[in-house]
């Protein structure tokens, strides 16, 4: 059972600051809430890619310390899991799903016309780190294939020109 | 709190709920076609309308129709409207004054609905998943203070052997089984003092990670509760008093109703201590995933559960000995825990009428792929593949004929359109080379190329494989090389011959199911579909 959060703590959260003490704050209060259990670690780090956009090494050297766990260990956890990420983020993520279902009903498509027009593949950055291409194992919403994931966003069967309209005005962004 | 307490809830959220429910999905599937907007103009269209009073509309999971969302529906009227756009919504409301109604009206005498038995979704796509006394209102919990009032443990290990229970997330072990090596298993290590209690726990596999089955989200999306109380009860059964639930990171609304689900069962008293004033204690805690499929192995999930990388290791000891730290762990996967609540119910005789001699009840289907009616489908063991693809599923979208169904995930094969009279039961599946797994199928047309679909497959457990066994690291790698020849059209006689072999090699000599499943697909297309092969290779 979790304990209850310290107030004071708590309105830290709230305030969304995003300056680098209260981005650690989050972290310790995610460790103390997990009371330093080091079988915690993935809910740490999830918390802390949340927090920090990304795992940088430092971030890894303070939960290391914090959980009394060897570096080694916690990199290699975090290098494991394909959701976490030791790199920083680009602004905008474009994940296509290549479930099943998807791949069926035409998801490389949708992949292949961004590696042919705009010369991005899956897993890499685009110049200028605007848009990072990824690859979904099924999302579990196998009725709307082919699925894309626009930052965080699913969309119902999308056609490669969509897709591509989509990154393209990212890369356009300033 | 107790027994009046539970049907006070359920009396008052009768009282509460207003004659006329329209009930709009709010699942992943339908989200992703606009259904929260749909919602919020169903809602404000009552408010301009004036119907607060009578009508009002309701956010449920799940109601299965997934390919035709967003699906809105009015029980009053036994009516269902498929593929809501929401400027739609305003006449959907007026409609019930007896306007013309702009949405398109689906059918609900459609086999897809006629043909189902719905047992484990019975409830998916009626409650609101975010609300607990919704759950009470339809009997929720109430089988859980029966257990702890009128059952011994062992009358409720016996009650879901009678069942004949399989595990539903892919090998098809007896529950009843494992919940009594659960139960028996006395604390192995050393230095414990006599007959102090053993500390064991239930962890619900919900690391649903084969593509193409979606049951899994559906249910926890849906109707959390169900599970919730599905654990208790295994965990009294068992003698378990700490309980997690494994969610993949990749299904984020699952795991918001997972958490607020034990939270309102917590607030309720029904999670926690001295649950309904017994002396029982059951806690479950939430533990997200981070995108790896090989955490879907039970052994692995454990792992990752302790906080590690999502490593297998060699069983025995099987987790019912010696699972999470150590102790004896009952691990069953999340449709399966959805099958308690009506087996303790209607007693496990009534569960095991149902289905196939060997394989009882029902099964959750995921359609999806090339068919025209993609969605869940909840059926009987034991029906022919081709009802379900064809009555139900209505055949391939794309109108041409159905070529093969992909059944089991990676971890399964393809089922070519001749075999379609095979019955669904775990035995023939397997007969056939494949297996009924989680329960995705994905129908593929004529124009697909089976070599290329089970190298998609070798390329899902490539880049999957945890790295910890040769055999699998290292196999699935050739086998892609293998199978990326034939595709390029430069395979060679002997290279069919070396496919085979290496599929034989890596089956038999990895250490966890995910290396030992990993060729499953290869075998399958090659068992059924050779022409398919021997067509790409070269003849120079």
């Amino acid at each position: 059972m979790q304990p209850p959060p310290l107030p004071e703590l708590k309105q830290g959260l709230e305030t969304e600051d995003s300056s680098l003490d209260s981005r650690y704050h989050a972290l310790d209060l995610t460790i103390s809430q997990n009371r330093h259990r080091q079988d915690a670690l993935i809910e740490v780090l999830h918390k802390a890619q949340e927090r920090f956009g990304y795992l940088e090494k430092e971030v890894l050297t303070y939960i290391a310390r914090q959980l009394k766990l060897p570096l080694s260990r916690v990199y290699g956890v975090a290098t494991f899991y394909h959701l976490f990420s030791i790199h920083p983020k680009c602004k905008h993520t474009c994940s296509i799903c290549l479930g099943t279902a998807c791949y069926t009903r035409g998801g490389k498509a949708l992949l292949d016309i961004l590696t042919r027009e705009l010369h991005l593949k899956a897993g890499k950055r685009s110049p200028h780190d605007k848009v990072f291409i990824r690859v979904e194992r099924c999302i579990g919403n196998c009725g709307v294939a082919p699925a894309a994931i626009y930052d965080g966003h699913v969309s119902r069967q999308q056609t490669p020109a969509q897709v591509l309209e989509k990154v393209k005005s990212w890369l356009e962004e300033p | 709190m107790d027994i009046e307490g539970l049907l006070q809830i359920a009396k008052e959220e009768r009282d509460r709920q207003k004659s006329i429910r329209i009930r709009c999905c709010t699942s992943g599937g339908c989200q992703a076609s606009g259904s929260l907007e749909v919602r919020d103009r169903l809602e404000a269209a009552i408010q301009t309308e004036g119907l607060t009073d009578t009508a009002e509309v309701v956010s449920v999971g799940c109601m299965g129709f997934c390919g035709r969302g967003p699906l809105v529906a009015i029980d009053s009227a036994r009516v269902l409207y498929e593929k809501v756009e929401p400027h739609q919504a305003d006449s959907i409301v007026s409609g019930l004054k007896g306007g013309h109604v702009a949405a398109t009206v689906g059918d609900l005498e459609h086999p897809f609905f006629k043909q189902q038995l719905r047992i484990v979704l019975e409830h998916i796509g009626q409650i609101d998943p975010t609300r607990i006394e919704s759950y009470i209102a339809v009997g929720g919990y109430r089988q859980l203070y029966r257990t702890l009032h009128e059952m011994t443990p062992q009358q409720v290990i016996d009650e879901v052997t009678r069942s004949g229970l399989r595990g539903r997330g892919g090998a098809g072990y007896p529950t009843g089984l494992k919940w009594a090596t659960v139960a028996k298993m006395q604390d192995r290590r050393r230095n414990q003092p006599q007959n102090q209690t053993q500390q064991k726990y239930v962890i619900c596999n919900a690391d649903e990670g084969d593509p193409g089955a979606f049951m899994d989200r559906s249910i926890l999306e849906s109707d959390p509760h169900r599970v919730l109380e599905g654990m208790a009860i295994a965990a009294y059964a068992v003698g378990a008093n700490h309980g997690y639930v494994y969610v993949r990171a990749e299904y984020p609304p699952a795991i918001e109703h997972i958490r607020l689900a034990i939270q309102q069962a917590k607030q309720h008293g029904i999670l926690g201590s001295q649950i309904f004033e017994s002396t029982f204690d059951f806690k479950i805690d939430v533990r997200v995933g981070a995108g790896a499929y090989v955490c879907g192995e039970e052994t692995a999930l454990i792992a990752s559960i302790e906080g590690g990388r999502g490593i297998p290791h060699p069983r025995p000891p099987y987790p019912a000995e010696s699972g999470l730290w150590g102790a004896p762990t009952l691990i069953n996967n999340v449709e399966t825990f959805a099958n308690i609540v009506p087996i303790i119910r209607n007693r496990g005789a009534w569960y095991a009428s149902i289905g196939t001699e060997k394989s009882k009840g029902t099964k959750v289907f995921s359609l999806a792929g090339n068919i025209a009616n993609t969605g869940l489908v909840e059926v009987p063991m034991g029906i022919p593949l081709r009802q379900i693809v064809e009555d139900m599923g209505g055949g391939a979208a794309s109108g041409g004929k159905v070529k093969a169904v992909q059944t089991g995930g990676p971890s399964g094969g393809c089922i070519p359109a001749s075999a379609f009279d095979t019955p669904v039961d775990y035995e023939a599946m397997q007969a056939l080379g494949s297996i009924i797994g989680s329960g995705g199928m994905v129908v593929m047309d004529e124009s697909t190329n089976m070599v290329d679909m089970a190298r998609f497959f070798i390329q899902f457990c490539m880049d999957e494989s945890c790295g910890k066994c040769i055999p699998c690291r290292a196999g699935t790698v050739q086998l892609e090389h293998l199978l990326t020849k034939f595709v390029e059209h430069k395979a060679t006689e002997s290279d069919l011959a070396s496919l085979e072999e290496l599929c034989g090699m890596v089956k038999s000599m990895s250490l966890c199911g995910l290396g030992q499943s990993a060729p499953n697909p290869i075998l399958s297309t090659l068992r059924h579909f050779r022409d398919d092969y021997i067509k790409l290779i070269t003849n120079s």
